[in-house]
């Protein structure tokens, strides 16, 4: 299957332009581009992607070995790079994919350009000297309330979830569906997203980068923004005035604005 | 009716919780009925707390990667299951039915509904408790009917000098399920005993059959003369066990010729026919006897089939024949032609052939147990010193 079909990846904007690859993070998919990506095509290629196991994927090229650790999903990220021979490639990660992006290019630096990172963290529990901003038992509870969250889902349902949209009659029943997925896959991602330490990776990233940290995230806290800017040589921090965790959904002309001063 | 006060009364008091909040989750008003729910004081929600604060720190996650994007993505949110922090300290499971009012870019705010749901929320907690229980069982149960599938089926075939041996087995669809087919080979008085089988139906009655049928196999050369007779012994075994199962079974007694071939005398309780497979072609052999452990009157036989350096014979269970797509059968004929193609092939490679020919047939999910044993007498004699290159 090629990674293209496999990771749903969507590619407009300018085919000769520099490519701005755009990754979403735990929970939805692609879709939380929806309101920042068009403002790039006329400048950029961009490239919008589902990770496997997320959104329109292909479910079944889900391996729970290969996405054990964050690096089975940097992998995915490049991957996509060499299908479609990217390079000069500036990187927007939300979320969890801000680390996906750093262990991508930490993977092959001089494929990278910019590394944009959405309300990044490193790790999300408390560690000795450390604050996350949560606890392992925290993580535990989000589990279960994934679990309590996934009950519609059902085997019967997965192939309409998976795409069709041909048949809008089935959007009365599809009412969270961006953000549904295999429960056990999205149990799996939860586990790899919150219970990953990536701070030593942080130390290895050469790569330019702009840290775009919103207010009251409960995400990821502004003292975890600092701590990605301070442990990324030379990159950039911008405190902005959204709120919460997904400025590319609340703000997106702020994120828009941000983005394109770093680029 | 005065509609203003109307409306603020159903706003109020509602038969289920109503906040309203800025984009962000902030609250502007919650109605009489949430703070009943919850007991926290109006004076401290509007204005000072989100909906976010309200909740534990696992749905707080939730409601940031999940509910919050897909109020802005899709306007609204449907039986999201959180739980809201009462003033008290505990809990109360609520599901929540929202909408994000106003226009993109400009005011918006959230509406939401908050149904109490603790009893359902318990259920629910059952249910998924019993289908972890029922998924855990089924796991366990399939790796049971697997090590007792495994008994009845030997590691691995044992050597024998001048002969090329290969068996292979695959269960029927899942393998959660105990299938009756076995094999077995194993040395008696009279040189060795081939033997391959299947007992009716599957489960736990089915392998107390088929475990009855290997012992009673293996010890029934040291009385019974004939294979025939050795048939005979197990159909009487099978009749006394009560049960209404029945078995197939072709046993060959396998006899290494001095001059590089072997002979095999050959009974058949009602079980198909083995293939031998020459360098003229295919031929069916054994004469078709009765099924053991049903009839009244046994009809058995015993042939004796000569193979030769080159040719093979192949046993198998009837779930290679009557592999099914649709309404078709893999059948003898096209059997036939998968085993001519293979026939200068070695015994593992025949076997493996026809199994994945079966399988292929009916898209990787057999609708019967198969089990396949190539007996081959190489066309050069393989001696152990060349075996284990």
């Amino acid at each position: 299957m090629s990674v293209l079909v496999r990771n749903h990846v969507k590619v407009s904007g300018r085919p000769d332009g520099k490519p701005l690859v755009f990754a979403h993070g735990f929970g939805c998919d692609q879709n939380m581009w929806r309101l920042v990506a068009p403002a790039f095509e006329d400048a950029y290629k961009v490239v919008l992607f589902d990770y496997v196991g997320a959104g329109r994927s292909d479910l079944s090229a889900y391996s729970p070995e290969r996405y054990s650790s964050l690096h089975g999903y940097a992998q995915d990220v490049l991957d996509i790079c060499h299908e479609l021979d990217l390079t000069e490639v500036s990187f927007v990660g939300h979320s969890v994919s801000s680390l996906i992006g750093v262990l991508a290019a930490n993977a092959e630096p001089d494929r990278f350009a910019d590394l944009v990172l959405v309300g990044p963290s490193p790790r999300y529990i408390d560690d000795d000297g450390y604050v996350g901003g949560f606890s392992a038992q925290d993580i535990e509870e989000l589990l279960e309330s994934l679990d309590s969250n996934y009950l519609g889902w059902s085997s019967q349902m997965a192939p309409v979830i998976m795409g069709n949209p041909e048949r809008p009659e089935l959007g009365e029943e599809l009412a969270n569906s961006f953000c549904r997925t295999d429960p056990d896959i999205a149990q799996r991602f939860a586990r790899v997203t919150f219970l990953s330490d990536n701070r030593a990776d942080l130390d290895k990233c050469r790569t330019r980068a702009l840290v775009l940290q919103c207010a009251n995230d409960v995400i990821a806290p502004e003292a975890v923004g600092r701590y990605v800017h301070a442990a990324l040589p030379g990159s950039e921090l911008v405190l902005m005035r959204a709120t919460g965790h997904c400025p590319n959904l609340s703000a997106p002309e702020e994120t828009i604005a941000a983005i394109k001063a770093f680029l | 009716m005065d509609l203003t006060s109307g409306f603020e009364e159903l706003f109020e008091d509602a038969p289920c919780g109503f906040l309203v909040t800025d984009a962000d989750g902030a609250i502007r008003r919650a109605n009489r009925t949430f703070l009943a729910m919850t007991g926290h004081r109006a004076e401290d929600l509007a204005g000072r707390a989100r909906v976010q604060d309200l909740l534990p720190v696992g749905d707080r996650i939730f409601y940031e990667t999940h509910f919050a994007p897909l109020l802005a993505l899709q306007s609204s949110a449907r039986e999201i299951a959180v739980d809201f922090r009462r003033a008290a300290g505990d809990r109360l499971p609520v599901l929540l039915n929202a909408v994000m009012k106003g226009d993109p870019g400009g005011p918006r705010e959230i509406w939401i509904c908050v149904f109490a749901a603790t009893d359902r929320r318990s259920y629910e907690r059952e249910l998924l408790l019993a289908r972890q229980r029922a998924e855990h069982s089924e796991k366990e149960a399939r790796e049971l009917a697997g090590i007792l599938q495994a008994s009845f089926i030997p590691p691995s075939l044992p050597r024998v000098d001048g002969l090329d041996l290969a068996g292979v087995y695959r269960p029927a669809g899942l393998g959660d399920e105990v299938g009756g087919d076995f094999y077995d080979m194993y040395e008696t008085r009279d040189g060795w005993a081939l033997v391959i089988g299947d007992v009716s139906g599957k489960g736990a009655e089915a392998a107390v059959v088929t475990s009855l049928a290997r012992y009673t196999l293996r010890a029934a050369p040291a009385r019974e003369p004939t294979p025939s007779a050795i048939l005979a012994s197990l159909h009487h075994a099978v009749v006394r066990e009560r049960t209404d199962r029945f078995v197939t079974v072709a046993y060959a007694q396998v006899s290494l010729a001095p001059d590089g071939g072997c002979l095999l005398t050959l009974s058949l309780g009602g079980h198909p026919q083995p293939v031998h497979l020459t360098g003229a072609g295919a031929s069916q052999v054994g004469r078709p006897g009765t099924l053991l452990g049903m009839l009244r009157r046994l009809r058995l036989s015993d042939v004796t089939v000569e193979v030769r350096p080159g040719e093979s014979v192949v046993f198998f269970t009837d779930g290679v024949i009557e592999g099914r797509r649709d309404s078709e059968l893999f059948g003898e004929d096209r059997m036939e032609r998968v085993l001519l193609e293979a026939r200068d092939e070695s015994a593992a490679t025949i076997a493996d052939r026809l199994l994945q020919e079966v399988s292929a047939y009916q898209s990787g999910v057999l609708s019967d147990d198969v089990a396949i044993v190539v007996l081959k007498v190489p066309a050069a004699p393989v001696g152990p010193d060349q075996r284990d290159r």
